[in-house]
């Protein structure tokens, strides 16, 4: 496996055409049109599509579209970009078509800037589309783990016949990192013919196959929506991804942060050991379904006393980690959200004003 | 006896849930005999549009997928990109096409997207109960023109077949009717002509059908034949607008 020097969204095109992925729309947006850039050049190299679509609404139906004929299939957008998305985005959901979404986060709201952010965590895990919509959210903290959760990406979206959406903030995009395409993480996509519009002669069947959403009766639509429930539910089984910092020990506070900003907590947290000050840190890697259990336990620890949500949105994590520590320590926040990334100093000060309290 | 009449063989048996003149059964039965006449309904995936047509999947007997209101040839750009030899239709009507789709219809058009698309002209919002369309013709009453569509407020209805004939790439665009035997006659040639066009992926075929919705427009069916004749067929002559044939000089 060689290790290549790359700025994160030339990796994250890599890495869709590393794992099987040869279908590629979007719509240009900052901080993230190197994707498209990229993969103009790069998918006719390897015989694959791409398509700069009129708009990012046109585009997740483009997606929708080929997801439907059961071919691997993903787009890479923006904020504004994914808003638009929206639409298509619980049309996929609904008719059950895997496809992965790549949203490298800008500020908000609106035009907002184009800067790093980390502002569109709600609508990610919560409100990605009308309906009782959810995809399954991961959030890379560097561009290597972009690369793996791309690649990853695919057969979670299949297995689950529903879209998988990466949540990165634009540092992703934009940094430099060095990165190997994991042979381990290629997989073959897989057998599509009993649901996907691929042709009835593709398929050597006289069964034709039906995509949509529409189940006008409330018993059908009723059933439809307790199927897409198991399918969430099933997620947090089996999905759910995190990593722990200096967890072992006694601390007095718990940082919950992820992407970029946890990067930085973790040099904070670094940096308060060496002044005799112990921090822990839970970093989420899926966001929905978010890692209750370890949140928790993590805050459940006895000399815990404080729970610190770090991030680059005004504290939209803060309900969830709420949720998850069930009352059991005070949840405060700490964050920036106009661009730029709080620095390990100013994380070290916001929490040594919590452990003055 | 023989049988002189056949139902096609890619419609299905299902009585459809249209209303008792409406033109939608028509256009179905021409899409129909083109995909069997081609012999290509093993590799055809349909588009329903969001309108009346939107369960017309319940008649057909091949792939079909269900698109979101206006978005169905950003779906069939996705299926020809990724799977270039099947065969792809939208079917859409004039709310979906021509209003919150016409992005998406100009655009597909505009690259020259090897599909497909039959456009229902019924100068009304069907489905949702009669409102405007852009299609609407002045002065026609709707539900949401009380009285009659003011051009000076609301323009004037939008002629799709004219406007995507404008666009520079090579396409097939003609308008049809089906409010006679002569006209459907006519129509049938022109849809079966599109999905040769696709068939030998020379470019973007668009086949728009003036048809009637007696329904909402509080007629009869035979007075809604009737009145699309007198007012719909001036304002929207119908023929071949575009060929991707070389023109003819002289
Ligand atoms: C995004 C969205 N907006 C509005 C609607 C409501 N809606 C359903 S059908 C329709 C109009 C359909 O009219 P037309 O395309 O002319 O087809 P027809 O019913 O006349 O065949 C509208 C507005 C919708 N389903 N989705
Ligand atoms: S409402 Fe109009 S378009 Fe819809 S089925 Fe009835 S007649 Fe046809």
């Amino acid at each position: 496996m060689n290790k290549v020097l790359m700025k994160g969204n030339e990796a994250i095109g890599e890495a869709a055409i590393r794992a099987g992925c040869l279908n590629y729309f979007a719509y240009p947006i900052t901080p993230q049109s190197e994707v498209a850039e990229y993969l103009s050049k790069r998918m006719p190299e390897v015989g694959g599509v791409f398509l700069q679509g009129e708009s990012e609404v046109a585009v997740s139906y483009m997606i929708f579209g080929a997801a439907a004929c059961g071919e691997r299939v993903f787009t890479t957008s923006s904020s504004p970009g994914i808003s638009l998305m929206s639409e298509g985005i619980s049309y996929i959901v609904g008719a059950e078509c895997p496809a992965v979404f790549v949203n490298i986060m800008r500020g908000g709201p609106g035009l907002g800037g184009i800067l790093p952010s980390q502002a569109d965590y709600l609508q990610a895990t919560k409100g990605i589309g009308h309906g009782d919509c959810r995809l399954l959210v991961m959030a890379p903290a560097s561009v290597q783990e972009a690369v793996e959760m791309v690649m990853m990406a695919f057969p979670l979206a299949e297995k689950y016949r529903n879209p998988v959406i990466i949540l990165g903030d634009g540092l992703i995009g934009q940094m430099m990192e060095p990165v190997v395409f994991p042979d381990h993480l290629k997989s073959a996509p897989s057998n599509k013919d009993d649901w996907a519009t691929s042709g009835m002669e593709t398929r050597k069947s006289n069964k034709r196959n039906l995509v949509k959403s529409l189940y006008l009766d409330p018993e059908a639509l009723n059933a439809h929506n307790l199927k897409l429930k198991a399918k969430y539910d099933r997620m947090k089984e089996e999905e759910i991804r995190y990593v722990t910092y200096n967890t072992e020990g006694d601390y007095s506070v718990l940082i919950v942060s992820y992407g970029t900003m946890s990067r930085v907590c973790r040099s904070a947290l670094e940096s308060l050991k060496t002044q005799g000050l112990e921090v822990a840190l839970v970093r989420p890697q899926t966001l929905f379904p978010f890692p209750e259990k370890a949140v928790f336990d993590a805050a459940s620890k006895e000399s815990c006393r404080h729970v610190l949500s770090v991030e680059m949105s005004m504290g939209q994590m803060v309900e969830d980690i709420e949720r998850s520590v069930q009352g059991k320590r005070p949840v405060s926040w700490y964050g920036k959200c106009g661009g730029e990334v709080p620095t390990p100093e100013e994380v070290m000060d916001a929490v040594k004003d919590l452990m003055r309290t | 006896m023989a049988k002189t009449f056949l139902k096609p063989k890619c419609l299905s048996d299902q009585e459809t849930h249209y209303c008792p003149g409406c033109t939608h059964g028509i256009i179905h039965r021409l899409v129909a005999e083109a995909i069997d006449a081609l012999g290509i309904a093993g590799r055809t995936v349909g588009i329903a549009p969001v309108g009346c047509a939107v369960i017309c999947y319940n008649y057909f007997t091949f792939d079909f997928q269900e698109a979101a209101h206006g978005r169905a040839p950003a779906m069939a750009t996705g299926i020809k990109r990724v799977r270039p030899d099947l065969m792809v239709f939208t079917y859409q009507g004039d709310g979906d096409l021509a209003s919150i789709g016409m992005g998406e219809i100009v655009h597909a058009a505009n690259r020259g997207e090897k599909f497909t698309t039959v456009f229902v002209n019924n100068a009304v919002y069907g489905m949702t109960g009669g409102q405007m369309a852009p299609t609407t013709m002045p002065d026609q009453k709707t539900t949401t023109t009380p009285f009659g569509r003011r051009v000076e407020e609301v323009g004037m209805p939008v002629r799709m077949a004219e406007l995507l004939a404008t666009l520079s790439t090579p396409g097939y665009i003609s308008r049809q009717a089906v409010l006679a035997p002569k006209y459907v006659l006519r129509a049938k040639k022109a849809i079966r002509k599109a999905f040769q066009y696709q068939m030998e992926n020379r470019c973007f075929s668009f086949v728009e059908v003036i048809s009637t919705c007696p329904t909402n427009w509080g007629m009869t069916p035979t007075e809604a034949i009737d009145w699309a004749q007198k007012t719909m067929l001036p304002y929207y002559p119908l023929g071949d607008l575009k060929t991707p044939e070389p023109v003819k000089e002289g």
